[in-house]
């Protein structure tokens, strides 16, 4: 366990360090909002249905963006040799280096997903829901990016595999979270949405980390 | 505690190429191994296939407690020792305290005994710099406190002195010399003579 608390802490040194953080999320939804009126166009009613779904793509954008290096430079720089030494077994180490993804990049987009919705014209009454939705739905995005990236170590062009990988993998949570907003919006029962999706994230902690450590010990070898 | 180390008709191949057959090596505790040969020849794989990161074509590594009980071999890697190479893992834009600290703490070792590898080593001057600023003699010093920092009993090392200044080298020579007075052993791949007793091994003939 301790060796776990001195593994996240440096993890989320890192992971601020390369750019994760609330002001990146901050500055990811900055343009999302900017962009989208000028590129879907103005009208108030066509913003307020895109609101919600953008938070999706900002999230599984953001993820595949940086989760691509998860493990590579780790690969690369010889710290993976030293992680599979130490203390914790890699799937341990799996766990912390996802999880410390979530909370310095996916925590805030999430926190700052709902504030980007409402200033498109959705309305306020489905921010929490879509807090709750983002913050599990990119706790699934983390690890399941992170099992793209350790299956694509060592290879060339490992972001483009590591998106084939991830895609068919996020289609899920996204299908569930934006099924329990529609309904809520629609004022019609929405937990079951929730529900699925929090099965799903929650499946996804638990699964990935024995995929990514296999994925590891082989790259190694 | 690990005592002794036995590899019995070792075979190693990256891809198709098979890079040495039938090595048989002995450590005890107290003794130490300098792997020689050509660039190439398998000097490093065997060192990362004793670590357990490379699985060996055939053969066996073993690893000792006290009396001869033979040591689980995942739980002897992860506790029982340290490999140090070119590659140090150490990240560039990190400070050279977080770093070291780090890689003491993951090792087992704590605050206070990577500041006394760091007194030991000689790298006070250099803690408040990332890593990207020093040498490659300073950093590998950064990259060896680890040793001193957190004990365990085997030594891997991959041409551990290369980048070291001549009073380096006898510094980190005393060090070695330490390590095996107290029951430790080495095992490293060298070029240049180790600076302490140690047994020749040739590796891929």
């Amino acid at each position: 366990m301790r060796a776990f608390a001195i593994l996240l802490r440096r993890e989320l040194a890192l992971a601020w360090g390369r750019g994760g953080g609330p002001l990146l999320a901050l500055a990811f939804y900055a343009c999302v909002v900017t962009l989208l009126p000028l590129a879907a166009g103005r009208a108030p009613e066509r913003l307020a249905a895109l609101a919600p779904g953008i938070a999706w793509l900002a999230l599984a954008l953001a993820a595949l963006l940086s989760l691509e290096r998860l493990f590579e430079r780790d690969f690369e720089d010889g710290a993976l040799d030293l992680l599979a030494l130490g203390p914790a077994p890699l799937e341990a180490v799996a766990v912390a280096k996802c999880l410390a993804h979530w909370l310095a990049a996916g925590a805030p987009l999430a926190l700052a997903a709902p504030i980007a919705a409402v200033i498109l014209g959705a309305s306020p009454s489905i921010a929490p829901l879509l807090f709750v939705c983002a913050l599990a739905g990119g706790l699934a995005f983390s690890f399941l990016g992170g099992l793209g990236a350790s299956l694509a170590l060592g290879s060339r062009r490992g972001g483009l595999l590591v998106a084939v990988i991830v895609l068919p993998l996020y289609a899920p949570p996204v299908i569930f979270g934006a099924g329990a907003l529609d309904s809520l919006a629609g004022g019609l029962p929405w937990t079951g949405g929730l529900l699925f999706l929090l099965a799903y994230s929650a499946a996804a902690v638990a699964l990935s980390p024995l995929a990514m450590a296999a994925a590891c010990r082989n790259a190694l070898d | 505690m690990m005592r002794a180390v036995r590899i019995k008709g070792l075979s190693l191949a990256r891809g198709e190429r098979t890079l040495f057959s039938g090595l048989d090596l002995a450590l005890e505790s107290g003794q130490a191994g300098a792997l020689l040969g050509r660039n190439g020849a398998g000097k490093t794989s065997l060192l990362r296939a004793v670590a357990g990161l490379l699985r060996p074509q055939a053969g066996t590594i073993t690893f000792e407690g006290p009396d001869g009980a033979l040591l689980e071999a995942e739980t002897a890697r992860a506790e029982g020792l340290h490999l140090a190479g070119h590659h140090d893992g150490l990240k560039t834009t990190r400070t050279a305290w977080d770093e070291l600290l780090f890689q003491a703490q993951w090792t087992g070792g704590t605050e206070a005994s990577a500041r006394a590898a760091v007194e030991r080593l000689d790298l006070s001057r250099l803690l408040d710099l990332e890593v990207r600023r020093l040498s490659a003699g300073q950093r590998r010093r950064v990259s060896l406190a680890r040793l001193l920092a957190s004990p365990r009993p085997l030594w891997l090392l991959d041409e551990p002195m290369a980048p070291l200044d001549a009073g380096h080298r006898a510094l980190f020579g005393e060090i070695l010399a330490e390590h095996l007075a107290g029951g430790g052993m080495l095992l490293a791949a060298v070029h240049d003579p180790l600076p302490i007793p140690a047994r020749s091994v040739e590796i891929g003939g």
